[in-house]
């Protein structure tokens, strides 16, 4: 199939970047958006070209490092819960123009080409999302009571892989999804509990002072995030807020 | 304190619980000038003047500009931190499934300040004497005003902006407010669409009823 790509390149961070449109006749329905990708930068390498950046890892939708904005969505379009490795080119038609950009926020500056750099993410989990725990060997199983219920609630949110959907699909970009998520996984757990109070001032905090926007409840985030992480974590985390700041 | 109120979660929840107060308000508001389809103006008058008088009435109209004056700011500096976090936008913008109107508050906002301010020189204003008029008959003074084709349409295009913004306020609120619930929410959205509907419309109905039949 025959693709007119427009993608965003730009050299470092500094740089100021722009899109470079390319004629593309090589896609095949049966790649992923990601194979895609290497064969252009094939092309563009024999052609002794710069080849486009993007980042990736595991390509199987778990690790959270690929991530680009695909005509208007994150992770592309089409199926919904998906991440840009597992976005398949029988998502496009024959002749389809494409527009390839980069995560767009303050907080995640351009990197090169279409990488953005995500230590926020980190810096946020730094600020809290952690259980205080002494090391040694595992604990028993089951040693502390979790109810099933919670238990599941507690993994829908500890899913969330930390990509960034939620803040580049955000009209504010804001983070709230991913940081109600990663309040969430603990908070439901007696384990979480503990730190409970402070993990979800610091954390929030720390997001502020990121520089990522405020929640509108939108609800962009929810409809792309490939995990499907809801926004019953963003309530649940305002609701913690306030407990800890009224207590 | 000063933490509390300054961070992103907060200022939402001030506003929200703002909102809620202003939505309350409205229904109270609407109530009464159903008072003004009646051809007597004395209910519409005594009401007015209650409200106008009242010790408790009053405290709560203290309440509500407080409330309206940090809607407003905080509605302005998250919009403007918002606008700040994305400064490089998107060549192809978000065709992601939203809220639809969450993403146009601030504008439906700035209509709906614009229209209060015409709205309290109309009236309010009136009321606390910093515009003449005469502020014992409002019966009357909504009479003219709603004979004046501009002043109707200004009404009820606001309204509709109205509608527009409570659409999606409504449930923000319960949202921003930590009350989400898989059973109770979709009731809230519910409520907050029959509200959107039936409170702009109940505004609109005086209106246009007395510049066609009064
Ligand atoms: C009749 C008057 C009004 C009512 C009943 C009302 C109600 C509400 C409510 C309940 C919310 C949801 C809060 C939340 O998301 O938690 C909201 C949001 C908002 N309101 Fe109002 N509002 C009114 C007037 C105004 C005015 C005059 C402005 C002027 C700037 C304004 C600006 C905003 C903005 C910008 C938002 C969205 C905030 C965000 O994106 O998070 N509103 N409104
Ligand atoms: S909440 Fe979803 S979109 Fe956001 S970082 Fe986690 S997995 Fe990605
Ligand atoms: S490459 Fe790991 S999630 Fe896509």
């Amino acid at each position: 199939m025959k693709l007119t790509l427009k993608i965003w390149r730009q050299k470092n961070a500094d740089a100021k970047g722009k899109f470079i449109t390319y004629d593309f006749d090589a896609a095949s329905p049966d790649m992923s958006f990601l194979e895609m990708l290497d064969a252009l930068n094939t092309k563009l390498i024999k052609e002794r070209t710069d080849p486009v950046a993007f980042d990736h890892d595991c390509r199987e939708g778990i690790c959270g490092s690929c991530g680009i904005y695909i005509n208007g969505h994150p992770h592309g379009p089409g199926k919904k819960a998906i991440t840009t490795c597992h976005l398949s080119m029988r998502e496009f038609k024959d002749g389809d123009t494409v527009y390839v950009e980069p995560w767009r926020a303050k907080a995640f500056p351009v990197v090169k080409d279409l990488i953005v750099d995500r230590t926020a993410f980190d810096k946020i989990q730094i600020a809290g999302g952690f259980i205080s725990t002494n090391v040694g060997s595992a604990p028993d199983s089951h040693a502390i009571p979790v109810e099933k219920s919670k238990a599941d609630e507690a993994f829908d949110s500890a899913i969330c892989i930390g990509c960034g959907a939620c803040v580049a699909a955000c009209k504010n970009a804001s983070a709230m999804l991913f940081v109600s998520a990663k309040i969430s996984q603990f908070a439901l757990l007696p384990q979480g509990r503990i730190e409970a109070k402070e993990r979800v001032q610091t954390m929030v905090k720390k997001m502020d002072e990121l520089g990522f926007g405020n929640c509108s409840n939108t609800g962009a985030c929810e409809a792309e995030c490939p995990k499907e992480i809801s926004l019953v974590n963003i309530a649940r985390m305002n609701r913690e807020f306030y407990w800890a700041k009224i207590q | 304190m000063g933490k509390f109120f300054g961070s992103s979660v907060t200022k939402k929840f001030v506003m929200a619980v703002a909102g809620l107060f202003i939505i309350l308000f409205l229904m109270v508001h609407l109530g009464i000038n159903f008072f003004l389809l009646i051809d007597d103006p004395v209910p519409f008058n005594s009401a007015a003047h209650f409200m106008a008088t009242n010790i408790i009435v009053k405290v709560f109209e203290v309440v509500l500009m407080a409330g309206f004056l940090i809607h407003m700011i905080w509605g302005v500096v998250l919009q403007i931190q918002n606008w700040v976090a994305r400064p490089k936008r998107y060549k192809r913008t978000s065709s992601s499934q939203t809220s639809f109107f969450s993403k146009y508050m601030i504008y439906l906002g700035i209509i709906i300040a614009v229209f209060l301010f015409i709205h309290f020189m109309n009236f309010y204003f009136v009321k606390l004497g910093l515009v003449e008029g005469d502020h014992e008959n409002f019966h009357l003074m909504a009479n003219n005003l709603f004979h004046l084709p501009l002043y109707v349409v200004i009404y009820l295009v606001s309204f509709l902006f109205l509608a527009f913004h409570l659409h999606h306020a409504f449930q923000s609120a319960f949202q921003t407010l930590g009350l989400n619930h898989n059973k109770y929410t979709p009731v809230i959205k519910g409520i907050g669409l029959i509200y959107s509907i039936i409170v702009p419309l109940g505004f609109s109905i005086i209106p246009i009823v007395i510049y066609f039949f009064k």
